[in-house]
């Protein structure tokens, strides 16, 4: 076993002495291509951060109709007190299985909360709590289900619109998720490159070796013990690839989002170097797959027995 | 030990046949010299044998298996059993003789040991004692032979093969070579040798099969090579062969309608 070990390890480092360049290139591609798919993993797992922090921040807004509205369903002035019971009644009998809490805030609330947030007036005007609109406020079981209180809120007497506040996230997640598709077809680019690029350098290094295989074959070693050095070969240049992805997304999100920010814009959730931790093990998996599908299909067709 | 029943191996199809219907059976321990022309089928022999190919027909039994039909994986387990040299000897030039003869050992995974012990042995018998450090450009084609045949025999294999093991080399080299082969084959080793030389072949006087065209023309117990094809085909008298520049011009030919 040790000699095989020895010897195995042997011809890996002596192929990789032989191929330097090829293999700094497989490093290089793989490295590259790697990147892309932990930013794109990256990316996501910000997505996740924000929607769990925020949706949970955010609900449904059902605005009572205000003075002065001209939304036909407040023709009558301000929401009064029966029309407010009935809207509660519908939320509680038909979408009791898809709204978990229910709560009023009424003028002075929104007045109170309004005050909080702009303890100077907001853009020099003063306002009462007269100027503030009443609203129910909803908290969705499956934040999802948004379409479907909608239908059944909009258009009653008193209610003058009902607003999803998570639309106001959308443009943001959607910006994100095409910055993840980019990456990920960037990814997908540069992983075809590093396939091509790794079935080459193995076949270089299988044909610089073809006399040593030839003899191997002959006396008798196994399909595995003659593939053996070719694969780890590969696999080695693929999997330092992965590190130095690893690596460097730890750089990024260790100086570009917990140093800078985090620091200038601190009321948002960012991934962290826990998260990269996480994806790092996917690299180098991914790039062991890689080396592995490529040495493949590369090495039953120069060194077949 | 090596039994062909009824072998036919057709390359591309609609070719003649590289071997036709041979039935050959080689017992333990025997010497045998396959003869024969060039492309008359003396190598496809040997690589059915190595399993490097499958026959089209027929069985190939080697060491008690039915080599045709071996699966990939036991392959190797069979080429253990087997020794094989060749004409150019195909040492790897940048191992040095006892490195060559070890890496058959190290590549099928023999412990150190064994390795430690059975490559100078081995080095002795073929005659190269104190040379396991050179490279084998520093070698004589001969050397080089017995550091190939060293290789092929270190693993103890039953059969050796040799596929033209003294064509590359000088009659008295061959001759050594030739007792090598011979004493290897008393220690109960049985040797095929595929060869052209026939002054080999006559003085060994062991068992002959003779190819011709892919079919076995002759299986003789104690053979010679047979007949060669004379070297000159019987010329008429040429005035240019026999007085050159003394001015008999010859007779201009003329070809038509090719």
């Amino acid at each position: 076993m040790t000699v095989r070990f020895q010897f195995v390890l042997g011809e890996v480092f002596s192929g990789l002495r032989r191929n330097t360049t090829m293999v700094v290139a497989v490093v290089l591609v793989t490295f590259v291509s790697l990147t892309f798919v932990g930013a794109a993993a990256l990316l996501q797992a910000q997505i996740g951060k924000l929607k769990d922090d925020w949706y949970d921040l955010v609900e449904v807004s059902v605005f009572l109709c205000p003075q002065g509205s001209v939304v036909p369903t407040c023709a009558g002035g301000e929401a009064t007190r029966a029309q407010v019971d009935a809207v509660r009644q519908i939320i509680d009998t038909e979408l009791s299985d898809e709204v978990s809490a229910v709560y009023f805030e009424s003028k002075e609330q929104a007045f109170e909360a309004f005050s909080e947030r702009y303890p100077d007036g907001y853009q020099g005007t003063q306002l009462t709590a007269a100027d503030m609109q009443a609203s129910l406020r909803l908290k969705l079981a499956d934040a999802e289900q948004f379409a479907v209180v909608s239908d059944v809120l909009s258009g009653r007497d008193g209610v003058e619109i009902v607003e999803d506040q998570r639309a106001v996230f959308e443009p943001l997640f959607r910006t994100l998720n095409v910055a993840t598709l980019l990456a990920a077809g960037l990814a997908g680019v540069m992983l075809l490159a590093a396939v091509l690029l790794i079935t080459t350098t193995i076949r270089l290094s299988a044909v610089s070796r073809r006399k040593e295989t030839e003899i191997m074959r002959l006396v008798g070693a196994s399909n595995l013990f003659i593939q053996l050095p070719f694969l780890l070969e590969g696999a080695l240049a693929a999997v330092l690839g992965s590190l130095l992805a690893g690596g460097g997304l730890w750089l990024a999100v260790r100086f570009m989002v917990s140093d800078w920010l985090e620091r200038s814009v601190d009321w948002v959730a960012y991934v962290s170097e826990v998260d990269v931790l996480r994806v790092a093990p996917l690299l180098v998996i991914m790039a062991v797959a890689l080396a592995a599908l490529s040495s493949f299909f590369t090495l039953n067709r120069y060194t077949r027995i | 030990m090596i039994r062909f029943e009824n072998v036919s191996k057709v390359y591309a199809r609609g070719a003649r046949p590289a071997l036709d219907q041979v039935s050959v059976d080689v017992e333990r321990g025997e010497f045998v010299f396959l003869v024969g022309a060039s492309g008359s089928g003396k190598s496809t022999f040997l690589s059915l044998v190595l399993r490097e190919q499958r026959p089209t027909r027929g069985r190939v039994y080697v060491a008690g298996r039915d080599v045709a039909n071996l699966s990939g994986w036991r392959v190797p387990t069979l080429r253990r059993q087997l020794g094989v040299v060749f004409q150019d000897f195909r040492l790897l030039q940048n191992k040095t003789v006892h490195e060559n003869v070890a890496f058959a050992l190290q590549v099928i995974g023999k412990p150190r040991h064994v390795i430690r012990d059975t490559v100078p042995e081995v080095l002795e018998m073929v005659g190269l004692t104190g040379k396991g450090k050179r490279m084998p450009t520093e070698l004589s084609g001969g050397e080089q032979q017995r550091a190939a045949i060293a290789r092929a025999i270190v693993n103890r294999p039953q059969i050796l093969l040799a596929d033209e093991p003294t064509g590359n080399l000088d009659p008295t080299t061959s001759l050594g070579i030739m007792r090598l082969l011979d004493r290897i084959n008393r220690t109960g080793t049985t040797v095929v040798m595929a060869t052209h030389d026939d002054e080999i072949v006559n003085e060994m006087r062991r068992r002959v099969v003779e190819l011709s065209d892919g079919v076995v023309v002759r299986d003789e117990a104690r053979g010679g090579y047979g007949e060669r094809e004379a070297i000159l085909p019987d010329v008429g008298a040429s005035p240019v062969l026999d007085s050159p520049g003394s001015g008999t011009r010859a007779p201009v030919q003329t070809v038509r309608g090719v």
